[in-house]
């Protein structure tokens, strides 16, 4: 077996790992309520409550690993790490080759809702010149790729052996996608403009993320500024602790099921109401079921990645320190770039704060709908943003 | 029961004793053996945060030579009451000394810290004469459990950051009959003496702190310009903890109920968070475990004393809170100069703490009181655990012109 080699890749997991789970669920203390009656103290008693109850008693693990296991799933080494991902051929000729790549805490869990729409536009509302041919790796560290047993997995190291992956499905004209963590891979992509690369397209704004000054004349601007200001001054605990910290707070995370819960679902204020209301009010915002929502949770207990997915955002900021120590600035994206704001993302990124990140910005738009993750909450929206973005590029 | 029974009952001093039952223990000693444990990290330092090698020797220690009845022992044979005060039942050692004239101490731990961290200092500050001091030197000492920590019970509403549990102290120390005390502090235990400090109240007639608090805010404010070289380098030292060590900090400070849940259902985790403080505190922990060669009292079993303390008394999101506390009134008093302290204030720079606190910010942070200031060879963050007689050296030392 040679070192390029792809291999099909099944989930299998056992009823031993899965009563294991199950029984430290039930076992789980908990702490006294929290003293507020929103989410400004962390994760709601409440919302852990029934998250806890549901997971233990109705969730069904089978069904997400059914699931995966319904689509075509290889693992590759790469750069010396085993890449899982899910391939999805279009059906139809001419389907323009997309990677898109998933956050924390997220996973191709949080994608599968668009592999329909993507591969196969015809069942689906849209066109056969919308087709797509579908790559979607798991991160380095992330579920059921390998962790890296090196440092130096920044996103311009995943960034390049996303290339290499592409190249090795044979494809040699490709776009590629994404938010997060994604988006910072993606992102990583357009500065390396590799040859296959012909655009790309983000839902979360990396350059945005990384400081300004952006751009503040209109209400528009100012309130993304604030949005931005208030993600940084009180949202931002676990970004500083998986920067600076993985290792530590990755005991909990592989240990305790209530604490990884607990973490994964404490990002951004709109996706944590939106969660907490399908656990407590049983009301989910799209596709943000409470099945969906576990199905990710478990995915990352049941492969024990919890540090090492946290360890990812160590490289990031370790990439970034080093290049700011030796005055290098990014190379500027010169592929063409899409975005698109989702309403209830961490902020609004106007299109003039787009256009201070990347000179070549391609398509840009406001969807009605959506948050953070957005692929996983309206995937059909997200679709159709991906043929529209990518429609001039075929 | 009538009215007056409830408001005499009320201020009630009640004895305490610690009796954590069998199974509790067994049950912790089960969830250490059971843990998962994530990879080793991909460094040969701490800068990926606590050691894979470190968390397993502290595990082993636990499960097999560690017994949590000697320090249970260890508390129960100090007088230690609960006393409600301002709704929440506070917990509190206190040692009288058997020397007439002995000043009344009031000393306030930190987090990660507890009762735990200063009680190595009880026999040298109660009882001078067995600990290489005078008889001038001693002082009643009463060592309180902050609301949400240890044996003390969690707020059930807002409003406990480090003013309002400054005067509960003045209340305990009113109730325990000392109407002239002074008070001490590192850590959260700074913030809670500073504000007192800054309360005005009758009966205090001095603080001294080892952690420098109103550096954390503005540090630039307290230094000349331009710096002189130590401010410069205590300027440095606090910019790398802002930069790199304060993910715990803030954390706490915005999401203690999330954090919360990791603290009360993995004693690993709960290790984990607790031992990941300052670099200087985490190196000599990790020799105690890893070499087993502690730094001072430092030791493997006073550290796990103290974090199983936190995991019987299941007080880790409670205690977070405090942070979250404390950001809260931070912000509410954003703006408005603070009230400055008006008795003398001692100051302690122990050479191992996240900064190395220059005289000259100790004055300009304390303007027109009196001020001891010095700086000690040894110690850390926990200096009182560390160092207990060097630490008590410096108390007698600070205090003495108040006696």
């Amino acid at each position: 077996m040679t070192e390029t080699t792809i291999r099909p890749f099944r989930v299998e997991v056992s009823d031993e790992a899965l009563a294991d789970l199950r029984q430290r669920i039930g076992a789980a203390r908990l702490p006294n309520r929290e003293l507020v009656d929103d989410r400004s103290q962390g994760v709601q008693l409440a919302t852990i409550e029934e998250l806890a109850r549901y997971w233990a008693s109705d969730y069904d693990w089978r069904r997400c690993e059914a699931r995966l296991n319904a689509l075509p799933q290889f693992v590759t080494t790469i750069d010396g790490v085993d890449i899982h991902f899910i391939h999805v051929r279009s059906g139809h000729e001419n389907a323009l080759p997309l990677i898109m790549t998933h956050g924390w805490p997220g996973s191709v869990v949080e994608l599968l809702e668009a592999v329909g729409p993507l591969t196969d536009p015809t069942a689906h509302g849209g066109r056969a010149e919308d087709a797509f041919h579908l790559v979607l790796p798991s991160l380095p560290g992330y579920a059921f790729s390998g962790m890296p047993t090196e440092l130096g997995w920044s996103p311009a190291r995943v960034a390049r052996a996303w290339d290499e992956l592409m190249h090795r499905l044979g494809y040699t004209r490709y776009v590629a996608q994404g938010g997060d963590v994604g988006a910072a891979v993606t992102d990583a992509m357009a500065r390396q403009a590799p040859a296959g690369l012909a655009g790309v397209h983000m839902n979360l704004l990396v350059t945005g993320l990384a400081g300004g000054p952006h751009p503040s004349e209109t209400a528009e601007e100012r309130a993304a500024g604030e949005a931005l200001a208030a993600f940084q001054t009180s949202g931002s605990g676990y970004y500083l602790e998986q920067s600076t910290r993985p290792q530590t707070i990755g005991y909990a995370l592989v240990d305790s099921p209530i604490a990884l819960a607990a973490w994964m679902l404490d990002h951004d204020t709109d996706s944590y109401v939106k969660i907490a209301d399908a656990f407590v009010n049983k009301e989910p915002t799209g596709n943000l079921t409470r099945d969906n929502v576990l199905d990710n949770i478990t995915l990352y207990w049941l492969t024990g990645t919890g540090a090492s997915a946290a360890r990812s955002y160590w490289e990031r900021a370790h990439a970034q320190v080093a290049a700011a120590a030796a005055s290098q600035t990014p190379p500027p994206a010169s592929v063409p770039v899409a975005f698109t704001q989702f309403p209830g993302e961490l902020f609004r990124a106007p299109r003039s704060w787009v256009e201070q990140g990347y000179p070549n910005v391609l398509y840009f738009n406001k969807a009605e709908r959506g948050g953070h993750f957005a692929a996983w909450e309206e995937p059909d929206l997200f679709t159709s943003e991906l043929r529209a973005a990518f429609r001039s590029l075929r | 029961m009538s009215d007056t029974t409830i408001a005499r009952a009320d201020t009630t001093i009640r004895p305490f004793r610690i009796e954590v039952p069998e199974h509790e223990i067994e049950e912790l000693r089960r969830r250490i053996d059971a843990t998962r444990w994530p990879t080793k990290e991909l460094v040969t330092d701490r800068s990926q945060g606590v050691q894979r090698e470190v968390a397993q020797a502290l595990a082993d220690y636990w499960t097999t030579e560690y017994d949590w009845r000697r320090c249970e022992g260890r508390l129960n044979a100090l007088p230690q009451f609960r006393t409600a005060i301002d709704g929440v039942d506070v917990h509190f050692i206190h040692v009288e000394s058997k020397h007439e004239n002995a000043l009344p101490l009031i000393m306030t731990h930190g987090w990660p810290g507890s009762i735990i961290e200063l009680l190595e200092t009880i026999g040298p500050l109660t009882d001078p004469t067995a600990h290489g001091g005078r008889a001038e030197d001693a002082f009643h000492l009463v060592l309180p459990s902050i609301p949400g920590y240890g044996f003390s019970d969690e707020p059930t509403e807002l409003g406990w950051g480090p003013i309002r549990i400054g005067r509960a102290w003045e209340q305990l120390m009113r109730r325990l009959g000392y109407t002239r005390y002074v008070a001490q502090g590192g850590d959260v235990g700074s913030q809670v003496t500073d504000a007192m400090g800054r309360l005005g109240l009758e009966g205090l007639i001095g603080i001294h702190t080892n952690l420098l608090t109103p550096a954390l805010g503005d540090p630039q404010a307290l230094s000349a310009s331009p710096p002189t070289k130590e401010e410069r380098a205590a300027l440095d030292q606090l910019e790398a903890f802002h930069a790199t060590g304060t993910g715990y900090f803030i954390e706490q400070a915005t999401r203690p109920e999330t954090i919360g849940y990791a603290l009360l259902d993995s004693p690993i985790a709960l290790a984990a968070w607790m031992i990941d403080h300052d670099t200087d505190a985490y190196q000599k922990i990790a020799r105690a475990f890893v070499d087993k060669q502690p730094s001072g009292n430092l030791t493997r079993e006073h550290i796990v004393d103290n974090i199983t303390l936190y995991w019987l008394t299941r007080t880790g999101a409670a205690a977070a809170r405090s942070y979250w506390e404390e950001g809260q009134e931070n912000a509410r008093a954003a703006g408005q100069a603070p009230t400055p302290v008006a008795v003398p204030v001692g100051f302690t720079t122990f050479p191992g703490e996240i900064w190395r606190t220059p005289r000259s910010w100790v004055e300009r942070a304390y303007p027109n009181v009196d001020i001891y200031f010095n700086e000690v060879d040894k110690g850390g963050h926990f200096a009182a655990w560390e160092e207990p007689e060097l630490f008590s050296d410096e108390l007698r030392a600070a205090f003495r012109p108040l006696r």
